[in-house]
Formats: C-alpha cells, sequence, structure tokens
C-alpha cells in the first residue's frame, strides 16, 4: 500500500482536486452574484453547458486556448441573456425558465456536437501551464498547487475580488439591497432591474467560463451532458456559503478532493464503486447541515421578481 | 329585462351567462395552451432547418411514433404513469410552498427498493399482495429520504431547496451502490437487480402494453387534486404555503405540516418509481437515471399545480418523449432534440401567460 500514498500520487491527486474545483468554483461565484441580487439562478446548468461547448468549438478551431475561454464566457452570457429578460425585465418564473434553459441547452449542445462532429470525440492538444518558481518546488503540493494553467490562478484571484466588491463597493452595496430589500433600492434611485441583470450576466459569463474550462483543461474534449451536475454543485455551494466568497472557494475544493479520489481510486485499482466517494461530499455537507445549519440568511427577496410599486 | 322578472328567470338568465362565461374561459385556456405550443412547434422547427432535417418529416413521424399509431400511444399512456405520480407529488409541496427539488433521488430509491423486493415477495405469497407490499415498502423508503430536509426546513429553517438537491445526490449514488452490491442479480454479468417476471408485473389494460400504472396515477393526481382543493387539510397546506407567518398566527402545527408534506411529496416520488419498475421495467440496471423529475418540476408549475391541466401537460410531454425516442432511431435526429423541444414550449408557454396577464391587467384598468 505504500505506493497509493507516494509524492507522486498524492501529487497527481492534489491536482485533479483543483482541476474538478475550478469550474465548480466559477459556477459557485456566479451563482452566489445573481442569488445575492435576489435571482435563483436554476439555469446555470445550462449556462456551463453552452460555455463548455461554445468554448471547446473556439478552442479547437482557432488553436488558442484563451480565445476559447472568450467564446465560452460569451457562450453562458447568452444563455443568461435569455434569463435576464425573461426573469428579471419581465419577471417569469425563474424556477420554470432556469429548468427549461438548463434542459434546452443540454439537448441543443448535444444535438450541435452530433451534427457538428458527428460521433468522433476530437481531443485538444495538451495545455501549457504557468509554473510559479520557488513555490512550485515545495514536495507533493508544490507540483500541484503551482503548475496550473494562469487561468486558475486568476479564478483564485476572483474570490477575494468578489470579496472585495462585496465589501467594499457601492456595487456589492447595490447587490445586496437588490436581494434583500429591491424596493429600498429603487427609492435610493438606483435601478433594481439593471442591478439585477448585471448580476445575472455576470453569473452567465463565470458558468461559461467554468465550463469551458471543464471541457478546455478538465476534459481536453467536449461530450454531450459533460457538466453531469456540476452547476446544481455550484447553486449548493453559493446557498452553503451564505455570501462569502471565501466559503465558495473551500467548498469547491472540499467537492474537488472527493471527485478527484473516485478517478485516483479506479486507477490505483482499489474495488470500490465510485458511487461511494461520491457520497462523501454530500454526506460532509449534510452533517454540517445538521450540526451547524441555523437560519441559512438567504436574501428576503430571492426568487421574487421586481416589479416597481407592487404590493 | 324587467325589474317584475321572476327571479328563477334571472337565475336561469345567469346560469346561461356563467354557463357561456364557462366556455369562453374553456376555449380562452385551450387557445392559450395550443397556440404556443404551434409557435414553439416552428421556432423549434426553424432549429431543425438549420440543422438539415426536414421540421414536417419530423412532426409528422413524432404524432405518428408517439400518438396515432396503436404502439405509439400506447407507450406513451404507460411513460405517463410515473410522470403522473411525480407531478402528483410535486404539487402537493409546491402548493404548500416547499421546493421539493429532490424527485429524482426519491424516484430511484423507490424504484430500487421495489426492484429488490418485488422478485423476493413473489416468491413468498401470491403476486398481488407482493405488488402491494412493494409499493409500501418503495414508498416508505422515499419518505424516509426526504425525513431530514423535512426535519431541517421544520426546526432549523434550513432552505430546502439544498437540502433536497443534496439528497438528490446522494440517492442517486445511493440507489447505484445498492444495484451494484447489495441487490445485484448474481445471474448476470451487467450490474442490475433481479428481474421481475413479466406475469408478475402490474396488469396490462384491456389485452394491450399500457400498464394498469396509469390509472394509478391518474387516481394518485386526481386525489392530490381534490385533497388540495376541497378539504380542510389540503386548506391548511395551501396557507403554510402562501404565508408561514400566518399559518403560525393561525394556530397552525407548522413544523407537523412541513413534515407531512414532505413524506406525502417524496412517498409519492418513491411510488412513481415503483410504478415504473413493477409495470414497465422489471429490473433497474446499474447507472439508470431517466431524469423524470426534472422534466415534470416546469411543467407543474405550468399547469398552476392544477391536477387537471397538469395531466393534459404530462401526455403532451410524453408524446414528445416516445415520439423523439422513435424519430432519434429512423431519422436521425438525436433524441436529446426532445429536450430542446420541450424547453422551447415551456418558455413559450411561460411567456403567453405573462402577455395574457398583462393583457388582462390592462383591459381592466
Amino acid at each position: 500500500m505504500t505506493g497509493l500514498f507516494s509524492e507522486v500520487f498524492l501529487s497527481a491527486l492534489l491536482f485533479g482536486a483543483v482541476t474538478a474545483a475550478i469550474p465548480l468554483l466559477l459556477a459557485g461565484l456566479g451563482e452566489q452574484m445573481s442569488e445575492k441580487a435576489g435571482v435563483l439562478n436554476i439555469g446555470i446548468e445550462g449556462m456551463m453547458l453552452a460555455g463548455a461547448y461554445l468554448g471547446f468549438v473556439g478552442a479547437f478551431y482557432s488553436g488558442s486556448l484563451w480565445l476559447g475561454f472568450l467564446t465560452g464566457a460569451g457562450g453562458g452570457m447568452a444563455v443568461a441573456l435569455v434569463m435576464a429578460l425573461l426573469c428579471v425585465r419581465i419577471g417569469l418564473n425563474q424556477i420554470v425558465i432556469g429548468i427549461a434553459l438548463t434542459l434546452g441547452l443540454e439537448g441543443l449542445t448535444a444535438l450541435l456536437h452530433h451534427f457538428q462532429f458527428s460521433r468522433s470525440y476530437p481531443r485538444l492538444p495538451a495545455v501549457d501551464v504557468t509554473v510559479i518558481p520557488l513555490l512550485s518546488d515545495i514536495p507533493v503540493i508544490g507540483p500541484a498547487l503551482f503548475k496550473q494553467h494562469l487561468i486558475v490562478y486568476l479564478a483564485v484571484a476572483l474570490v477575494f475580488g468578489m470579496g472585495y466588491i462585496y465589501r467594499r463597493t457601492q456595487l456589492g452595496l447595490n447587490l445586496q439591497a437588490a436581494g434583500d430589500k429591491p424596493a429600498a433600492l429603487d427609492v435610493a434611485g438606483i435601478d433594481v432591474l439593471r442591478t439585477r441583470t448585471v448580476a445575472v450576466l455576470t453569473t452567465g459569463a463565470l458558468a461559461g467560463l467554468g465550463g469551458a474550462y471543464l471541457a478546455n483543461i478538465g476534459a481536453g474534449l467536449f461530450i454531450p451532458f459533460i457538466t453531469n451536475g456540476a452547476g446544481f454543485l455550484g447553486i449548493v455551494l453559493a446557498m452553503l456559503a451564505r455570501g462569502r466568497p471565501v466559503w465558495v472557494l473551500f467548498g469547491a475544493l472540499l467537492f474537488g478532493v472527493c471527485l478527484s479520489l473516485t478517478t485516483a481510486m479506479q486507477v490505483a485499482g482499489i474495488n470500490i464503486p465510485t458511487d461511494i466517494i461520491q457520497m462523501l461530499p454530500f454526506l460532509a455537507v449534510m452533517i454540517m447541515l445538521v450540526l451547524f445549519g441555523r437560519r441559512a440568511g438567504l436574501p428576503a427577496a430571492l426568487g421574487i421578481p421586481y416589479e416597481r410599486g407592487a404590493r | 329585462m324587467s325589474i317584475e322578472t321572476a327571479p328563477s328567470a334571472s337565475a336561469t338568465a345567469l346560469d346561461a351567462t356563467a354557463a357561456v362565461a364557462t366556455r369562453r374561459d374553456i376555449q380562452h385556456r385551450l387557445l392559450m395552451t395550443l397556440g404556443p405550443i404551434l409557435a414553439a412547434l416552428i421556432i423549434a422547427g426553424c432549429i431543425l432547418l438549420a440543422v438539415g432535417v426536414d421540421p414536417l418529416a419530423y412532426y409528422g413521424f413524432v404524432l405518428e411514433k408517439g400518438l396515432f399509431s396503436p404502439l405509439g400511444i400506447q407507450q406513451t399512456l404507460t411513460r405517463m404513469a410515473p410522470l403522473l405520480f411525480l407531478a402528483a407529488g410535486l404539487i402537493v409541496a409546491f402548493r404548500a410552498g416547499m421546493w421539493n427539488l429532490g424527485g429524482d433521488g426519491q424516484f430511484l430509491l423507490g424504484a430500487v427498493t421495489a426492484a429488490a423486493s418485488a422478485p423476493l415477495f413473489v416468491q413468498v405469497m401470491p403476486a398481488w399482495l407482493a405488488l402491494f407490499c412493494s409499493f409500501v415498502i418503495a414508498m416508505v423508503v422515499a419518505m424516509i429520504w426526504s425525513l431530514l430536509p423535512a426535519l431541517l426546513r421544520a426546526y432549523q429553517g434550513v432552505n430546502e431547496i439544498i437540502t433536497t438537491l443534496m439528497m438528490t445526490f446522494l440517492g442517486t449514488s445511493l440507489a447505484n451502490v445498492l444495484v451494484k452490491l447489495v441487490f445485484r442479480d448474481p445471474g448476470t454479468t451487467v450490474p442490475q437487480t433481479r428481474t421481475l417476471p413479466v406475469e408478475d408485473r402490474l396488469p396490462r389494460l384491456f389485452g394491450t402494453t399500457i400498464t394498469s400504472g396509469l390509472l394509478l396515477g391518474l387516481a394518485a393526481i386526481i386525489i392530490v387534486h381534490l385533497v388540495m382543493t376541497r378539504t380542510a387539510f389540503g386548506l391548511k397546506l395551501r396557507i403554510v404555503g402562501a404565508n408561514p407567518r400566518a399559518a403560525i398566527h393561525s394556530g397552525l402545527g407548522v413544523p407537523g405540516l412541513t413534515i407531512a408534506v414532505f413524506a406525502i411529496s417524496a412517498g409519492l416520488a418513491g411510488l412513481a418509481g415503483a410504478v415504473d419498475i413493477l409495470g414497465v421495467q422489471g429490473n433497474v440496471r446499474a447507472d439508470w437515471n431517466p431524469a423524470y423529475g426534472l422534466a415534470v418540476i416546469p411543467v407543474v408549475f405550468l399547469a398552476r399545480m392544477n391536477g387537471f391541466a397538469a395531466i393534459g401537460f404530462v401526455f403532451l410531454l410524453s408524446v414528445l418523449s416516445i415520439g423523439g425516442e422513435s424519430a432519434a432511431r429512423r431519422l436521425g435526429v438525436p433524441k436529446h432534440f426532445t429536450l430542446v423541444l420541450v424547453s422551447i414550449v415551456l418558455i413559450v408557454l411561460a411567456l403567453a401567460e405573462y402577455i395574457d396577464h398583462r393583457y388582462n391587467q390592462s383591459r381592466r384598468a
């Protein structure tokens, strides 16, 4: 059993955990912003799929990963635009539209992939990593954490960027008010619908980026239904984090380790159904909720469309 | 009409206008349902054209295979059985204001328990009793699965969207573990549960292939509709849904009602799993997850949590999915296109309802 806990194995495990965590982190951060602003974004799975597909297509034909990320974020944003129009501007039910968008994008991306690539699954070339000097020489965690693609560092930096926005800027306050007491924000002369639209579009861009990362770096290819519930995990993370971006990071890493563990176990040939390991993060979170779950502290106006003058 | 008109005459006149109004209302609702569906078909047809498929040929095929061919309509009606149970469960939860998004986990656990217990029961008892016991066990297991979210919501105020979503992920994995490790049929190489012999499954209706589960499903959703709209219990649940704080102040035991809602909702989802296994599938294969729950949620919303409207929408959903599956095999359009179609139908229906609402408002103002 010594082989199991060798440096190489642990390092690969950690590397995989980071790779699995980044899409969840991006989706969670995006969902968090929507929820702060009072929009329950159940369509995030669809936005990730749009990002994954367009991100892959962009990177595949241009040969540039960065262009792929751009098209991916754009794809997520396009879906978010539909959501913003339907749920924020004219106030349709967020759960109906969110689920409809998720179902539709699941079908649409699978359909487009079928007609474009038929049954072949072309791969992208291996990604080039950014090595951080000195830190990457630390045994075990060095190669795992500090030899990643540049976007990984950017995603982690975004966590603190988001924290800054929420705590220190006018925009952060506006977002919070749009979710907690939209009427008050309106009275203060700030357009609630515009604030919420900004939040939903940002969510779409982040979710699309997460999807593009999942396809281009995590898997290196696009397969239909590639997100496999990652968007819903993002929703869970955002709700558990109670408005704190750093908690989303920790949550994403916890889920990432468990996802990575399932692959690692298969590689190591350990004969436990992967389903058991996949249950671990959910079990951990449920236990946490049972022990510490008081009032979840969700925004008061979450899921309620805002209509000026309505009572 | 003169003032001296006998009261009875004016009453009949009122009845007549009321009847006209109801008829107009029904016509209006039909128009507001069929119109958007037609519009959605046209939009989806444009997507088909874009990928180089003749939309008319596709729709013709879907209608023929899902609705007009004898085999197709039987498959469609059979598919409705689990969907009706799921819709009934969601109606209870949504009317009481609880977002039970964990239907898929409860469905799968119900399915696995039914699949595991029925082949054992038929060996020791008559088939009808075995089926009945399997239904009960599936229901109880699904109820237990919803207990944690229910308790957390009732006593800790933890948002049930997170907990039910997590329990559905957990339930899906647990169902797989059970199929692969505990209830695995030793006689097969692919991991699946023991197969219930066809003669022991739910009887089929009148010499067709339609499962009698359809009748159970219809009964379930109609009973749920009547309980929610016609009984004191239903009224209590709707009060909790409309305003939980008001419900507390009017002396309702909200925590108890919350747990009851989750139990009923999850129990019906478990029955949905059981009816699919005991009537149609016969066993559960590893990694089987039809994800019906996700598609039924918006359907229930669009039906405005009305049981009878939900039956209509569930029928539509079944036609589209059965027809779409056949079209995938014959026309080379992946069955995923059905998802696109369903999604466009949902969005256009929601939009139409909004426009209708706005129109009425402006007319009244």
